[in-house]
């Protein structure tokens, strides 16, 4: 088995191995907190902020009602804004280093 | 081994329509037996948990007895559609299915967009799709405010779990867990809860799908049950994973093929101008007079608009913490779900699990923001007071719709998409159910035998036999407790499995992935007491039923009917019986106490998770660092780097 050679403890303790997946949790959390945070604040003022809720915004459209659909496209754009992320910078970031600093070890 | 179940699935295909055939009269009056024993039972009605996930058909038809009313040929023909054409995928699956990564994680074969598709499945259970329409066409958009904490539990599956899980694990939770010790007890404990987490969940659709079932069909709810109970062990037994996972892309497709027709439909008849379509909601005479009834105004208010009011949140839901509670159950509960959870094992890689779980948002959401037009449409066209009529909770409002869309009862084409609208029902619950029964089997073939009582060491033959033997005695499990459950209320059931996997598994999983000093004592520690706790809260919550209350209740009945026989001297027949049917709940009850002795409830909200989730996440710490263990925390760094890099996974897929 390969996995067995690998030196894991080297990788984790890895100053750029540490530097990248701090940069990655920092982004991950963020989107985190501020979709969860726009979630609770509906659940929240729905019933507790009834007038800036019910207020009219498009014809017989309140507020809350186009706070509920704009959840969805937040969630969308959540996950857009992380594939995108992902996709060119942590996943090709991620595996150069891993395979730079395994080569480093094994030498 | 299959062969023993080919006879038992050709007695269930042709079995269940003959039975059917000459139930009808037997079922109706099952049906008002039921109906009456349930009503009976729960007085609050309108006001019901907000757990509505399980609730969908859960809730016994109107006390009257009334029948939606279907063509049965037209019915049986599409269910018997649906069944062969789920049995075929379930041959043809089996005969791929020869190792034990087969039968749990499709060999690692299913690609990011089909994976998609079938967590799509798993999120839209009969329940979502019956449940959520009929609190829409209630209550209003509140029942959207539901299908947004659906869209937005996805965000921590997205950001938080999919990948590390994939790059972690290889079939269930306990293997996650158990990487860093090698304790028996943690695998052990793993699949217990795994297994009481699907239990929980699966007999809130089991009961929905005998309810379902025996209104739509006229079958009665323990052949449902049975029925229902006997084709999902074929299935799971024979296809695994594979199988489960095709039927679930398949019916995810057919739901969504629904949504389009009935919300184009919808739109069609007003003139495809949302704003015109909810202004003829809002001045809907129907909704007007409703929304006045539920918000008890005896009298309409002069100048208060009703059908605004209709559009407006706050209709169903009242108490902001309670709403946070719930939302905590969402948030992190949905993500730790076992059945979810082994999705994510199907696919080859990190980057094709998070493929997946963006496709299935886009599928989840558009599919959530279809079924509030049908909500909506439903009150409008359908009216609140003729689908509470037929059920209570609303839970037959989707179904009617479809009708009134197609052309109405008795047109062929109404008849049509009823039926089509009512085999998709049956297809989404068996799928439903064949995850859940698949996830438990998982946990008790792979954690408890292979790995604990084996000790890791079965041959690939053995594990598959063992896993078929398993997921039978959970089916057989899920049939009994479906029928002893029939007349419980399993609403909360739902509610429960996620406020529980909110508060024990999603601490254990998070500081399992990401904590370098957790162990096995915080992991134990952790599941242990976060199941215990929310299931006590939950028994000293509003959920239960408080005898003082009902007498209470009652008694405020005797006053009112003996006030007024005084003062007009008589009273109607009708409401001669209500009086003694209130003394006799007053006398049965003014002494009783609840299931844990209680007068009254302890605590106030009806989901506990704004409590049970801190303490879940407080006593896995303290666990943690009261028993430090060394070993344990040298081997983080492999779990780490595996986790977040996949380094070493693709080697490790293919055994």
């Amino acid at each position: 088995m390969v996995e067995k050679e690998i030196d894991w403890a080297a990788i984790a303790s890895h100053p750029k191995f540490v530097e990248l997946h701090q940069a990655k949790m920092r982004f991950l959390v963020g989107l985190w907190v501020f979709g969860a945070t726009s979630y609770f604040l509906l659940l929240v003022g729905a019933i507790s902020f009834p007038d800036l809720f019910n207020a009219r915004i498009f014809g017989r459209l309140n507020f809350g009602y186009l706070f509920c659909l704009f959840q969805f496209v937040l969630a969308w754009a959540i996950a857009i804004v992380y594939t995108r992320k992902s996709n060119r910078e942590f996943d090709p970031l991620t595996s150069e280093l891993v395979e730079m600093i395994v080569k480093e070890k094994c030498q | 081994m299959r062969y023993m179940f080919l006879p038992l699935l050709m007695v269930l295909i042709f079995g269940a329509p003959a039975l059917a055939a000459d139930a009808p009269v037997k079922a109706a009056e099952g049906v008002a037996n039921v109906a009456a024993a349930v009503a009976a039972k729960a007085p609050s009605g309108v006001a019901a948990a907000p757990q509505l996930q399980a609730a969908a058909a859960a809730k016994p038809p109107a006390p009257a007895g009334k029948k939606m009313q279907t063509n049965r040929a037209f019915t049986i023909s599409m269910f018997l559609l649906i069944i062969v054409a789920t049995a075929g995928i379930v041959v043809w699956a089996s005969k791929s299915t020869t190792t034990a990564s087969d039968y749990y994680a499709a060999g690692g074969g299913i690609s990011g967009m089909q994976n998609g598709w079938a967590i799509a499945g798993d999120f839209l259970s009969a329940a979502t799709f019956l449940g959520i329409t009929g609190l829409m066409s209630l209550f209003g958009p509140d029942g959207f405010m539901y299908s947004v904490g659906i869209i937005i539990s996805f965000l921590t599956i997205l950001l938080i779990i999919a990948e590390p899980c994939r790059n972690a694990g290889k079939y269930t939770l306990g293997d996650i867990l158990a990487f860093r010790s090698s304790s028996r007890v943690v695998r052990a404990v793993a699949a217990l809860s795994a297994v009481v987490v699907s239990i929980f969940y699966l007999l809130g659709q089991m009961v929905g799908a005998g309810k379902l079932m025996q209104l739509l069909l006229g079958i009665p709810y323990k052949v449902s049950i049975i029925g229902v109970g006997a084709l999902i062990i074929v299935y799971v037994a024979l296809g695994g994973m594979k199988a489960t996972t095709w039927v679930q892309i398949i019916k995810a497709a057919l739901l969504m093929f629904t949504g389009v027709i009935l919300s184009a439909g919808i739109l069609w008849k007003s003139g495809f101008s949302l704003l015109a379509f909810f202004d003829s909601v809002a001045t809907s005479p129907g909704i007007q007079d409703h929304v006045r009834g539920v918000m008890k105004h005896p009298v309409a208010q002069p100048g208060f608009d009703y059908g605004q009011r209709f559009l407006e949140l706050g209709l169903f839901f009242k108490n902001p913490l309670d709403q946070v509670s719930l939302g905590l159950a969402w948030i992190l509960g949905a993500a730790g779900l076992p059945h979810v959870m082994m999705r994510f094992f199907t696919v080859p890689n990190a980057k094709e699990a998070r493929k997946s779980v963006v496709a299935s948002m886009f599928l989840i959401g558009l599919f959530l923001i279809m079924v509030s037009f049908l909500g909506f449409g439903a009150a409008l066209y359908v009216t609140p007071q003729k689908i509470s009529a037929l059920d209570k909770g609303g839970n037959m409002a989707g179904l009617m719709i479809a009708q009134y869309i197609g052309g109405g009862a008795g047109t062929v084409t109404g008849d049509l998409l009823l039926a089509f609208v009512c085999a998709v029902a049956f297809a989404t619950i068996l799928a439903v159910v064949s995850g859940l029964v698949l996830a438990s089997s998982a946990a008790i073939a792979h954690d408890l035998y292979v790995n604990v009582i084996k000790k890791g060491k079965a041959d690939q033959g053995t594990q598959i036999r063992v896993a078929r033997v398993a997921s039978f005695f959970v089916g057989a499990i899920a049939i009994v407790l479906g029928i002893a459950c029939e007349n419980l209320n399993i609403a909360q059931l739902v509610g429960l499995a996620l406020a529980v996997v909110a508060s024990a598994n999603f601490p254990v999983l998070i500081f399992a992935l990401f904590w370098k000093r957790f162990n096995s004592a915080g992991i134990i520690a952790g599941l242990v007491v976060g199941t215990v706790v929310t299931i006590g809260i939950l028994m000293v919550s509003p959920n239960m039923t408080y005898p003082k209350k009902v007498a209470a209740d009652a008694q405020k009945i005797v006053l009112a009917l003996e006030k007024k026989q005084s003062e007009a001297g008589a009273l109607s027949a009708a409401e001669l019986n209500t009086l003694e049917k209130a003394r006799s709940d007053y006398s049965l009850n003014k002494d009783g106490t609840s299931l844990v002795g209680l007068d009254a409830p302890l605590f106030p909200l009806k989901n506990p998770g704004i409590l049970s989730v801190p303490i879940g996440f407080l006593v896995t710490i303290a666990a943690t660092l009261l028993f430090g263990n060394r070993r344990e925390e040298e081997m983080f760094e492999e779990l780490f780097v595996r986790q977040t890099t996949g380094y070493g996974v693709a080697k490790a897929v293919k055994h």
